[in-house]
């Protein structure tokens, strides 16, 4: 320890010591809501399980605990067989979120590695891999989760995690190729090339750097997708049914006519953390927008161009430059996708 | 004409990749599917083993280019094979009882769903910042309850403690199936409370989109022109700002049908409605794999086939499709 401490010798280290208690107090309050929200859904996942008063499995034989409402030994009551509710909740919040953090993380590097090769490498790679991408966002795909799952005899985790990773990465791809499409040609990309830098360092140092933001919102995007699905086919049975996820709280919910019965403890909490993560992540989502993308926090509206996310104060002509660094087979090829329509055309050429 | 033939071809690799996954999944995944049907099933002829064999590609009945020419020429002519929970039932007979249900409610409730969605957005992104732009981040919570979840609640207030709907199924006990009044009145009856869960839960999406576009358009060069000019507003917003807005919305139309039609399959088991989710959700509990299969070719092809009419769409709403300008 010496006394020149005030003097940084690293003039950037005192503002960025600086932003960090400011960023906090600048970021919108949606934003601030969906990451208190998330913050506190992450930390049930973390101690939950520890503080469940009850296994969540016991049922107590006592008939006079059976559909017990809520009171002082059991604060979210019973289920049919005796189980306290609380103690469910708190272990199927880790089940649930632990396997969409999982999915997001596979899913969204699938998305990036995908995108960034389309983008970066163009040409007929480019299109290949955008109707690889596009026929995945077309082909509906809850069916298709329901029949591999139904297929797996084993329903485990992981296999949940791998399907809903395969099919959950393609919608990121898409946005994260449109953002590369529109980095690939900036000047500081060239500048590295001339450089002599290889290709796997410009899109790992240069290209994915810059587009952080975009990634964290698609990993989000991708944890909402998940929780929603994994959810949704726990509920008509299609997981395992023995583990206790937030899914599988409202399958044996609905399955034990918990709402015939009145019992809206059992059923209503589980629903109520679904959508309140649900809505956690929306907001934070947005914040990540307008916290990595300066320009929209004045002008928050964004519009999807040509698979392309533009804003009221980008310059225009990207798009027309964009389209005509395609070459012919790659031209050829993109008409076929829908977004072609919105290219601009060459000079006025009909 | 070219953009529609295009898209045409697009459809159609699509079409053949969701027809070759199909072919592909019972023969990649672990374990002997025939034999646990038939376990599962003693009412099952010997013969169905080896329909069930050719079917799902176990026991390797020929080689694989075989299987799977016979395959595809099984689907062309509507032939699923024979389901094995309602034996002899043909598959294709059971999705033609559910299809038609599902395509009346679901169908409407999205169209309903979109119309309504965009034309708030359109006027929320008129008036940017007013009364309807504030409502919208309750609509977005609205979207992250899920679906059935919501229904159910539905379900509980107005069906359970109003009275005002039926709980569930898509017609009264009693009825019999059939082209008169009071058959088709009770059906109608019973489809309400499962649209008004569909519109209500996506309706925020579409608004939101719409919206977002419709702010940029605005502020274009050609919209101020035509507001200088003194048109009147409705003029404004209809033919020149909320026309060009709504080519993105109308390919997220596309592109978001899968996911309407994800949900409403699990809308449909909430409320037993009788349609294709039912189905599959009986073809899943009672590992009914030839019905499972074909019930996601016939989704899998349904959403290709409102993309296409969505296609066509656009060629009616934009001049550049109709006069061919992408063809380059």
């Amino acid at each position: 320890m010496t006394a020149v401490l005030p003097v940084s010798a690293d003039p950037t280290a005192r503002p960025q010591e600086d932003a960090k208690p400011g960023r906090w107090r600048r970021m919108p309050p949606k934003a601030k809501v969906g990451a208190i929200l998330l913050g506190l859904f992450v930390l049930i996942a973390i101690i939950g399980p520890l503080i469940a008063p009850y296994d969540p499995s016991y049922g107590n034989p006592s008939p006079a605990l059976s559909l017990h409402a809520p009171y002082a030994a059991h604060l979210l009551g019973t289920t049919q067989s005796g189980q306290d509710v609380l103690s469910q909740l708190l272990v199927g919040i880790r089940l649930t979120l632990e396997l969409a953090f999982l999915v997001g993380v596979v899913a969204t590097a699938v998305a990036v590695i995908v995108g960034v090769t389309a983008a970066f490498l163009g040409g007929v790679w480019d299109e290949v891999l955008s109707l690889f991408t596009n026929v995945f966002l077309v082909i509906p795909a809850l069916p298709l989760l329901i029949i591999l799952l139904g297929y797996l005899q084993t329903k485990g985790q992981t296999a949940t995690i791998v399907v809903l990773a395969a099919l959950g990465w393609p919608w990121g791809a898409r946005v994260i190729r449109a953002q590369t499409l529109a980095i690939r040609n900036r000047d500081f990309v060239a500048a590295s090339q001339e450089t002599g830098e290889k290709t796997w360092r410009v899109i790992a140092y240069e290209i994915v750097p810059n587009e952080v933001s975009l990634i964290a919102a698609s990993f989000v995007n991708t944890v909402l997708y998940a929780i929603g699905a994994s959810v949704a086919l726990a509920f008509i049975g299609v997981a395992n049914l023995n583990s206790w996820s937030l899914g599988t709280m409202l399958y044996w919910a609905q399955s034990q006519q918990a709402l015939e019965l009145g019992a809206w403890w059992w059923f209503v909490p589980p629903g109520v953390a679904v959508a309140l993560m649900g809505t956690g992540l929306v907001l934070l989502n947005t914040g990540i927008d307008e916290l990595g993308n300066p320009r929209l926090r004045n002008a928050t509206s964004a519009s999807r161009i040509a698979g392309r996310w533009l804003r009221p104060a980008d310059p225009t002509p990207v798009l027309a430059e964009v389209s005509q660094r395609r070459g012919k087979v790659a031209g050829f090829l993109h008409s076929f996708s829908r977004s072609s329509l919105l290219d601009e055309t060459e000079g006025g050429r009909p | 004409m070219l953009f529609i033939l295009r898209r045409l071809v697009f459809y159609l690799v699509t079409a053949w990749v969701a027809l070759t996954i199909n072919f592909f999944i019972p023969r990649l995944m672990p374990g002997n599917a025939v034999q646990s049907i038939m376990s599962k099933f003693p009412n099952l002829q010997p013969s169905a083993y080896q329909a069930l064999e050719a079917m799902l590609g176990v026991g390797h009945p020929g080689s694989i280019w075989h299987q799977y020419t016979a395959y595809v020429v099984d689907v062309f002519h509507f032939n699923f094979g024979t389901d094995v929970t309602e034996y002899p039932a043909q598959v294709s007979t059971l999705l033609g009882e559910s299809i038609p249900w599902t395509v009346a409610l679901v169908g409407t409730a999205t169209v309903i769903a979109f119309v309504i969605g965009t034309g708030l957005g359109i006027a929320a992104g008129w008036r940017h910042g007013g009364a309807l732009d504030r409502v919208l981040p309750g609509l977005m919570t609205l979207q992250a309850i899920p679906y059935f979840f919501f229904a159910l609640i539905l379900i509980e207030l107005f069906a359970v403690r109003l009275h005002v709907f039926p709980i569930g199924q898509g017609y009264a006990e009693g009825q019999v199936p059939g082209w008169n009044w009071s058959f088709i009145g009770s059906a109608v009856y019973h489809s309400l409370l499962p649209a008004l869960t569909i519109i209500l839960t996506s309706i925020a999406g579409w608004m939101l989109q719409m919206r977002n576009v419709m702010i940029t358009t605005v502020g274009e060069d050609y919209v101020i022109a035509a507001q200088a000019k003194g048109l009147p507003s409705h003029r404004v917003v209809f033919t020149y700002a909320a026309r060009n807005a709504i080519l993105p919305q109308l390919q997220g139309f596309g592109l978001a049908i899968g996911f309407v039609v994800s949900g409403a399959l699990v809308m449909e088991i909430v409320f037993s409605y009788p349609g294709i989710g039912l189905l599959l959700l009986n073809a899943v509990t009672s590992n009914d794999y030839p019905l499972m299969q074909a019930i996601f070719l016939v989704i899998t092809f349904a959403v290709l086939l409102a993309n296409m009419v969505v296609d066509l769409i656009i060629v009616f709403v934009d001049p550049r499709a109709r006069a061919g300008e992408v063809a380059r």
